[in-house]
């Protein structure tokens, strides 16, 4: 008895550094098996929103454009566009066929928009198809689907008309919302369209030869696929689906998958197992919002600024977050933002705001002189029921209860609940986040559009509204920036936010798999073009 | 008996509507949207998700929808994920629910009957209180520790051994589910254990045990014959709604071990308001409750004849 | 046989001055007499000891360690238990450009295929636990370095340890890491990059910062008395943490201390009343038995069978609790209103039993009262059974009530409980063991002395024991 005990307690705490011994690559059959954190709630294209699905997706389908392994944009099923203010026009490849043999055709990117965009289809990722022309009248339902600005002038030329001046449009040709569905495939499935692995139909350099609903999902190489010499990779087996990340890490140390993310807890394991750690930044940027509505004391201009004064960003990644990857938040915009020329934030560095508690107490005092208050009332601080969010809302309670006496009452919510009183204003203060949908500065910009539904703070301003359609109406990169510029500004002047971080994630990768490429927008991660190396 | 048992589950029926009415009214009560996403969507788009749930009408007229597909025994789509319905969610992740929980509560079984008895017979003394401590430690700590360090332990096991011999997580063989169901069934194996010293210890005196052991009897043969059969009543009672309790409600286990069983819709169902989805588990998990105490009361009476359940 | 001439004395009325029979013992009752044997048993004397502790420790231990349990100290971050630590005084952080060199070319006119390892890799000043200022040399070729840092000697290339952070440019030598410092030793390695990938060679430095502290935190927190006259540079002595610091460096020992009033009220009260409610239901039920039964325990299947976090919600609303509120009363009402089942389906399992026994046909053969059949004769002979539940119901109850506070019903932030300690002390439990393992002995003493006084209280109140003292 007294041995075993030993000898488990042993197992327990002293980590055995054994021969990486490992399954999870496969140099012969070139295949690789992962982990997923969820099941893929949605795997038809036109109404997959989150995640997962997008990583499954952007593997097994392929839209005119694709991301190359340098992550660059390169022809997919397009092998040539053209493009101005007006519109664009695709000519697609004739090599690119569904996974059943048949072409892929313009039909089938007009019909997979139309159907995206019909108010029945209720997708929400509908909005990103806005900048062809009619896009948004479709989706209220004023006008008909086939009114569409998207043609089929024959099988391989896709002429698209734009609703506005759209420089990045093939940049969202690569997206999931974008990609082709095949009609008659989709009607003879009805309801039962992507339930399956047999409800679906390839035309990406994978595809999905099993799927055990939240057990194992598997993908295999597309023989069909036109540029199949350039895939390595056989397979990619998703064995596992689990979003505990030191079960994850368990799995990764005996040799089971190839890659996971860290924690703040994981990653000490992970240095002890002598591993090597991966750092990459998710494009997400994370912020303290207010409430602008009428008669929340957080529209009072001067309260904001109090806060905004106090909180550091670079505590708040370095000592709350703790692990390596973050960013401190300095602006709405995030740092791998492309501006003119170069990166967006080093041609228009982020103001800073200097920490500064003495005058912060100034603009809480004048704050309460404005609002008639002897002393602010406890604010409300909505936050979600993850571990992560309950330990940042109870930094933020003891900061501004230590700098400003300002009591703050955290409201945890789970996630409907939260969303619930994020739509309806039933908060003074949100920890919120918010990841790019493409690659433009827009994708950011135009959050607190007084018109934007994601803008849970309601704030409204003519001169936020009036930057935003300066850069949304004009094609010259130079005036979109200048005007994005203005705005990030503008962000810091009005404290319309406190930007608390750029999130970051610490990551595993096993050494003998190589070309795995982590992307801001898209799947993340992309095996595509992943190779097993002996 | 047949009689007997034709009425439980009559009653049984009318239990599961009850259930599930007030689980209707209740979920409806909660606030918050089943269609409200982290986008926000427009109001058309809203209209449309609405008509096809159905949520577009009166509540009241939603209630008899849902009676008369629960009749058909069709529980609708699921709103999380769009295109499975919740019949096919409870089909396809019940059974890994349901070999995981039999397991679990097989080592809660043998092992809390085995502890107890053994706490019984040496009462007072060293193993007794060694099982005593055990006991308070297995319920003092949460459960996702034993998940955790189980884990741990098959892990450096592999290690050690230099290939990997038990699964660490995954689903399928045998061996992917040992650890689990042990840990799963940790709990209850305290809870039996207790249960188990205390009913044990109230019958050692009984004077058919001391009749026993004056006719002569071996101690293995009193222990088995009339011991063990006479203190299990209790565990009995327990396991019943035990036995639905861990099937449905090894959340943690599910999550560390990455098994794809029901427990995770559970509680996902209720964060998300995934109302279909809250109606079908909730319904079949009463249903699953109610047969479980059914059996374990008809079992009393094989037990112990002395029972009368009429 | 002798002559005995009656006196007039001898027909006068006996005086009793003994009385007839000799009662050696006052009459007992039963509950009278298990008191007294109560009294007699070690473990339930135990288990009293234990109690009064933590009773002790929850009421007036604050009173000794009067420390406030929310305030957080981001410089002691998870530090384990220790002797009060020191820190050196120093003024304001101050914002740091790096280094840029003028005269070094940002990206190399060629991609070179390797290149050398950076040299002269230093510390830009004295290393403290607010910041790391790294510096080296640049090297031809590079574009950028990546900077790492270890807590072992990095072994190889791949042992660099966390990816800290990137320079973008072969110009830009110099990197500040501020990421959750402690005084201790670190490996920083710097590797030159192409902008994109690495070249696999590393340059290793070991540096120790210092503990410190700045003024305008040290006079926050009173430990100077004031700011103007405190020298930098001067040695301070830091908070005494004895039970160590949580996530956000708040005291453990304040904070087990205010955790202990939710946790024992809500684990104490919370099982004793539904406890209570299940045998009263239970026995009713299993006593009567037939159509009350089965309603009854219809019933009990009902409650049980309902999901329990979609009507905690609803408990919540119902009893509008706002943000930042506690609801430890409605969460108690809740707890009891939906976890009785169980001990009822006990309780009653029991009676079916016992009622079929013969001391119980005998009692009310002689015409037993129900309720005096239950409460005399039932009740205590399910006595063990019940205690059992109610041991078990304990730790039940305090991560019931973790839980529901994570939900935002219960206990709100920053107001601990055990609970809710131990659920967050388990995503650290291997690098911080020590913020799980306080709130899960502390639980596990109070599950103990419970046990022990259930242990003691069966030995008490089975009149079968008696036999054997």
């Amino acid at each position: 008895m007294r041995v075993t005990l030993a000898a488990v307690l042993l197992l327990l705490f002293n980590s055995v550094n054994a021969e990486f011994n490992t399954t999870s690559v496969n140099f012969d059959s070139q295949s690789i098996t992962i982990a997923l954190t969820q099941e893929p709630p949605q795997l038809n294209g036109m109404k997959a929103t989150d995640q997962v699905s997008i990583l499954v997706l952007s593997h097994i389908m392929e839209g005119l454009a694709r991301y190359d392994r340098r992550g660059n944009i390169v022809p997919g099923v397009a092998e040539r566009w053209e493009i101005d203010e007006k519109g664009a026009t695709f000519w697609l490849r004739d090599n690119a066929v569904w996974s059943d043999g048949l072409p892929v055709t313009a039909h089938d990117f007009v019909f997979a928009w139309q159907n995206a965009l019909d108010p029945a289809t209720a997708s929400e990722y509908a909005f990103i198809l806005y900048p062809i022309k009619n896009g948004e009248a479709v989706n209220r339902g004023e006008l008909a689907p086939s009114e569409l600005g998207a043609y089929a002038e024959d099988d391989r030329t896709l002429r698209v008309e734009f609703s506005r001046p759209t420089g990045y449009f093939v940049n969202l040709t690569a997206f999931t919302t974008y990609f082709p569905v095949r009609r008659d495939f989709f009607e003879s499935r009805g309801d039962r369209y992507a339930a399956d692995a047999g409800d679906l139909l390839f035309n990406g350099p994978f595809k999905m030869t099993k799927w055990v609903h939240s057990a194992s999902l598997k993908m295999v190489k597309n023989e069909n696929y036109w540029d199949r010499e350039n895939i390595t990779l056989n397979a990619i087996d998703a064995q596992y689906i689990t979003a505990d990340t030191r079960a994850r890490l368990n799995l990764f140390i005996d040799g089971k998958i190839v890659h996971t993310a860290l924690d703040g807890e994981t990653y000490k394991d992970a240095l002890t197992q002598r591993f090597r750690i991966r750092r990459f930044t998710t494009g997400s940027v994370f912020f303290l919002e207010f409430n602008h509505r009428a008669h929340r004391v957080t529209r009072n201009l001067d309260l904001r600024r109090a806060i905004q004064h106090v909180f550091d960003p670079h505590e708040m990644v370095n000592k709350v977050l703790a692990t390596p990857g973050n960013l401190p938040g300095e602006s709405l915009f995030p740092v791998w933002l492309n501006g003119v020329d170069h990166k967006f934030r080093r041609e228009y560095p982020a103001p800073i705001v200097q920490i500064d508690i003495s005058r912060a107490k100034q603009y809480l005092a004048k704050a309460r002189e404005e609002l008639g208050l002897s002393k602010i009332p406890p604010l409300v601080l909505l936050a979600s029921d993850s571990p992560t969010a309950a330990k940042q809302a109870e930094y933020l309670q003891g900061l501004l209860k230590a700098k400003l006496d300002l009591d703050i009452k955290i409201d945890i919510q789970t996630f409907k609940q939260r969303l619930a009183k994020m739509t309806a204003g039933d908060f003074d203060l949100v920890n919120a986040g918010w990841g790019p949908d493409f690659d433009d500065v827009m994708t950011f910009g135009d959050l607190f559009a007084s018109w934007n539904l994601n803008n849970r703070g309601r704030y409204t301003n003519p001169d936020y509204d009036r930057l935003v359609r300066t850069a949304m109406n004009s094609a010259v990169p130079k005036i979109r920036m200048d005007a994005m510029g203005e705005l990030q500004q503008l962000i810091v002047d009005d404290a319309i936010i406190v930007p608390q971080y750029e999130q970051g994630v610490i990551y595993l990768l096993h050494p003998r798999l190589k070309g795995v490429v982590r992307r801001v927008v898209g799947a993340d991660p992309d095996y595509t073009y992943a190779r097993v190396v002996q | 008996m047949l009689a007997y048992t034709l009425k439980r589950l009559l009653a049984g029926v009318i239990t599961v509507w009850f259930i599930a009415t007030a689980t209707f009214i209740a979920m409806h009560q909660v606030p918050g949207d089943p269609l409200m996403n982290d986008k926000a969507v427009s109001a058309e788009i809203r209209k449309n998700l609405e008509q096809k749930y159905g949520l577009d009408k009166p509540v009241v007229e939603q209630y008899f929808i849902f009676l008369g597909n629960m009749l058909e025994g069709d529980f609708g789509i699921s709103f999380t994920q769009q295109n499975r319905r919740v019949n096919d969610i409870i089909r396809d992740h019940f059974p890994v629910s349901a070999t995981l929980g039999i397991l679990a509560v097989f080592f809660a079984a043998s092992g809390g009957i085995l502890w107890g008895a053994l706490t019984a017979i040496y009462r007072n003394r060293t193993p007794d209180i060694v099982i005593m401590f055990l006991v308070i430690l297995g319920i003092s700590v949460p459960s996702f520790v034993f998940a955790a360090l189980g884990q741990l332990l098959l892990v450096n096991i592999n290690s050690l051994l230099g290939q990997s011999v038990i699964p660490v997580a995954g689903w399928g063989t045998i061996s992917h589910m040992l650890m689990p169901s042990l840990v799963l069934g940790l709990g209850t194996m305290a809870l039996l254990t207790r249960l188990m010293r205390s009913s044990m210890l109230e019958i050692v005196n009984e004077d058919y045990i001391k009749t026993a052991r004056a006719k002569g009897l071996s101690p293995m043969r009193i222990f088995f014959r009339h011991q063990l059969r006479n203190a299990i009543l209790p565990v009995i009672t327990v396991l019943g709604p035990q036995i639905a309790a861990i099937t449905t409600g090894g959340f943690v286990v599910e999550l560390v071990f990455a098994i794809p069983g029901l427990g995770r819709y559970f509680v996902q169902a209720v964060q998300q308001l995934d109302y279909t989805v809250i109606m079908g588990t909730t319904v079949f998990y009463g249903a699953f409750l109610v047969l479980m105490v059914i059996i374990v009361d008809v079992l009393y009476g094989f037990v112990d004849p002395r029972v009368r359940l009429q | 046989m002798t002559d005995v001439t009656p006196t007039a004395e001898d027909f006068s009325p006996a005086t009793s001055s003994i009385s007839v029979e000799q009662i050696s013992r006052p009459s007992l009752s039963y509950w009278q007499d298990a008191w007294i044997r109560l009294k007699k048993n070690t473990r339930a004397i135990i288990s009293l000891y234990i109690v009064l502790s933590l009773a002790f420790f929850t009421l007036l231990g604050p009173i000794f360690w009067n420390v406030d349990p929310s305030l957080q100290d981001l410089n002691q971050i998870s530090q384990a238990p220790s002797l009060p630590k020191t820190a050196v005084l120093v003024g304001q952080y101050q914002r740091w450009s790096g280094i840029v060199l003028e005269d070094f070319p940002a990206e190399p006119a060629d991609y070179p295929d390797s290149v050398d390892a950076v040299t002269d890799l230093r510390p830009f000043e004295l290393a403290t636990t607010q910041q790391v200022r790294l510096v080296w040399n640049p090297v031809v070729g590079a574009a950028g370095y990546n900077i790492y840092r270890n807590q072992r000697l990095p072994e190889n290339f791949n042992d660099l340890g966390l990816p800290l952070g990137s320079t973008y440019g072969g110009n830009e030598v110099s990197y500040e890491d501020r990421l959750s410092l402690e005084s201790r030793p670190y490996y920083y390695a710097v590797v030159p990059t192409d902008g994109l990938d690495e070249y696999e060679v590393y340059t290793v430095i070991e540096v120790t910062p210092s503990m410190i502290i700045t003024l305008a935190e040290a006079s926050d927190r009173q430990l100077i008395k004031d700011a103007n006259v405190a020298q930098t540079g001067t040695a301070l002595k830091l908070e005494f943490h004895p039970f160590g610091t949580d996530y956000l460096g708040r005291d453990m020992l304040a904070r087990l201390m205010q955790g202990a009033r939710v946790s024992l009220f809500i684990g104490i009260v919370a099982p004793f009343i539904y406890v209570i409610m299940g045998i009263v239901y239970g026995g009713f039920a299993g006593y009567f038995g037939g159509t009350i039964d089965s309603l009854l325990m219809r019933f009990a299947d009902f409650v049980v069978a309902l999901p329990f976090l979609l009507f905690m919600i609803l408990f919540k609303i119902a009893f509008g609790i706002g943000p930042g509120e506690s609801g430890i009363f409605p969460m108690l009402i809740a707890l009891v209103l939906l976890l009785w089942p169980a001990t009822a389906r006990l309780v009653r399992g029991q009676v079916l039993q016992i009622r079929e026994q013969g001391y119980i046909e005998a009692a009310r053969l002689l015409g037993a009262k129900p309720h005096y059949l239950i409460l005399r004769h039932i009740i205590p002979n399910t006595m063990g059974v019940i205690l059992v539940t109610l041991t078990f119901a304990v730790p039940a109850a305090i991560f019931t009530e973790a839980f529901l506070s994570f939900i935002g019903m219960g206990v709100a932030p920053p107001t601990p409980s055990w609970g809710s300690m131990c659920n967050e002390g388990v995503k650290t439990m291997l690098s911080h063991p020590h913020e799980l393992i306080f709130p899960a002995v502390f639980i596990s003493i109070t599950v103990l002395a419970f046990n022990l006084l259930g242990d003691g209280l069966t030995e008490a109140l089975d009149s079968r024991m008696r036999s054997r003292e």
